[in-house]
């Protein structure tokens, strides 16, 4: 088992209850020194991930969803977000958090047929609004004009559907 | 009355034959639905347009002919209480306060949450040690009602959760053991920690936070994404056979080691559960749990751990005020309690001390 926070040997293996839910965390023994995990009085698994790097900390400090008003505070606190759209707003502080959770990152159960061919459609969808996205930089004015004439039907097709 | 479901009997149930260690087996689904922002974020007129929705779909969903419905908000607080003690309902759903339903199969095995932490929670419940069949069951359930309903899910992450801890597969698969020997033998602590690094989490009778009463656990996975449901049950399952040969051969120590002392707590048990006056359900749950130990070791005869398992439920604060037919202050109830189990153990016969010497 790697530690969370370089590539060395976990040798510490941290559990904590945060709102009624268990959290592990594997660290080496110099990352568990660095972090003060030696002195159970003021840790928290919370503060550990805080601590992951400054980059994450700037962009999670004014993270909201937009579609349901949670901000990353609330999610801090509560440990639950508010709707579909949270996972993809809190995606860069959820991906750490996941990989001490689980087994894996990736669903690897159960795929609901109906809802995945939405899903796949949207995906698809994604893909062709980034293909016109470089067309236009590219400055590929044809193409471009090919690939909305495309998105467009697709999202017609889209509405269709749901 | 809601609980009147519960006093007459279901037309297709016949009384499951209890075995030694495993009382039950569980699988509960957490699913959203899509477009609708989850319960503890939505407004009341969003949940009511959840519960509308998966009342509708839940209706024509097969195996749901002939279930019940109902929603939260029309039961009384006894009601709540003897769904939760009958494991069918969480706590936290019986503490809801509007825009919350439940619907129950005809059978009583499959009961569905709606607006607990997640749109829908479908759970299938069995007795005994049976995840094949459970699993064939939640997997159909959950088929027929997302051919009605669209779910928040992600090719990536699985099924969206409000809390991230039941990502993917949504599933929580669990069982309900009962485990006096590593308990007496207080080994109890060893396992805990040994199956929590297998990534399985240990808790009480009546799930997060509650006590271990009567030495029954509830057992079940920790994590949800990342494996196949049938990989997480199939490691659950190794982990549960491997829990009962270690409560086994705990039990057969405490008996070589000092099975005078066991057979006088059992003995003890059955006298105290025959002649009481008054019992609190914590003590009724430790002497039931002897009487069970004692069924499954053969010095009881068989129908008395099924007796055992009706009355875990049964001396329950609510059932016991179920069969009063009323709400009735604590002390009392131990009163009704006691007189129950004097009623139900009255022919029970000595422990037969015969297979510890044998």
């Amino acid at each position: 088992m790697k530690c969370h926070h370089c590539d060395k040997q976990a040798t510490v293996h941290l559990t904590q209850i945060l709102n009624g839910q268990m959290h592990k965390m594997d660290l080496c023994e110099t990352c568990a020194q660095e972090k003060g995990v030696t002195n159970p009085e003021n840790l928290s698994i919370g503060n550990l991930m805080e601590q992951d790097g400054a980059e994450v900390d700037s962009v999670s400090g004014s993270m909201v969803c937009e579609t349901c008003g949670t901000t990353h505070q609330e999610f801090k606190k509560g440990g639950r977000l508010g709707c579909e759209a949270c996972y993809h707003v809190f995606r860069p502080v959820l991906d750490p958090l996941l990989d001490g959770m689980h087994a894996g990152v990736r669903h690897q159960g159960k795929v609901p047929a109906g809802s995945k061919s939405r899903v796949d459609f949207e995906q698809s969808i994604e893909l062709v609004r980034k293909e016109l996205q470089e067309a236009v930089e590219r400055e590929d004015f044809e193409k471009a004009a090919e690939l909305r004439d495309k998105l467009h039907d697709m999202e017609n097709e889209s509405k269709t559907i749901a | 009355m809601f609980h009147d479901l519960f006093t007459t009997p279901s037309k297709s149930r016949k009384l499951p034959k209890s075995i030694p260690v495993t009382l039950s087996t569980r699988i509960r689904l957490a699913r959203n639905l899509r477009e609708f922002p989850f319960p503890g974020r939505a407004e009341t007129s969003q949940k009511r347009a959840v519960l509308t929705k998966c009342m509708d779909a839940l209706s024509v969903v097969k195996g749901l002919s002939d279930s019940f419905s109902v929603e939260v908000d029309d039961l009384s607080e006894l009601d709540r209480q003897i769904l939760v003690e009958k494991h069918l309902i969480s706590p936290e759903l019986s503490q809801v306060e509007e825009g919350s339903g439940i619907v129950l199969s005809e059978d009583r095995n499959c009961c569905i949450m709606i607006n607990e932490e997640d749109h829908l929670r479908i759970q299938v419940l069995r007795p005994g040690l049976d995840f094949g069949s459970v699993w064939k069951l939640a997997d159909a359930l959950d088929t027929g009602i997302e051919s009605a309903i669209s779910y928040a899910y992600d090719g990536e992450l699985g099924f969206l959760t409000a809390c991230p801890t039941n990502l993917g597969t949504g599933m929580r698969a669990s069982v309900m053991m009962h485990l006096p020997g590593l308990v007496m033998s207080k080994n109890m602590d060893k396992v805990i920690n040994a199956v929590n690094q297998l990534g399985i989490a240990v808790r009480g009778l009546f799930g997060e936070g509650s006590d271990a009463n009567g030495s029954i656990f509830q057992i079940s996975n920790q994590q949800t994404l990342g494996e196949s449901e049938t990989a997480i049950i199939e490691r659950l399952d190794s982990t549960l056979k491997n829990i009962v040969r270690q409560e086994n051969f705990a039990r057969e120590k405490l008996l070589q080691d000092d099975g005078v002392r066991l057979m006088d707590k059992m003995s003890r048990a059955v006298g105290n559960l025959k002649t009481c006056y008054l019992m609190q359900s914590s003590e009724a749950m430790d002497c039931l749990s002897l009487v069970r130990l004692a069924s499954d070791f053969g010095m009881l005869p068989e129908k008395y751990r099924n007796l055992a398992d009706r009355m875990f439920i049964e001396v329950q604060p609510g059932h016991v005020q179920l069969s009063a037919g009323k709400p009735v202050e604590a002390g009392f109830r131990d009163s009704l309690r006691a007189e129950l189990l004097r009623k139900e153990f009255l022919r029970a016969p000595q422990i037969d001390p015969s297979p510890a010497a044998g």
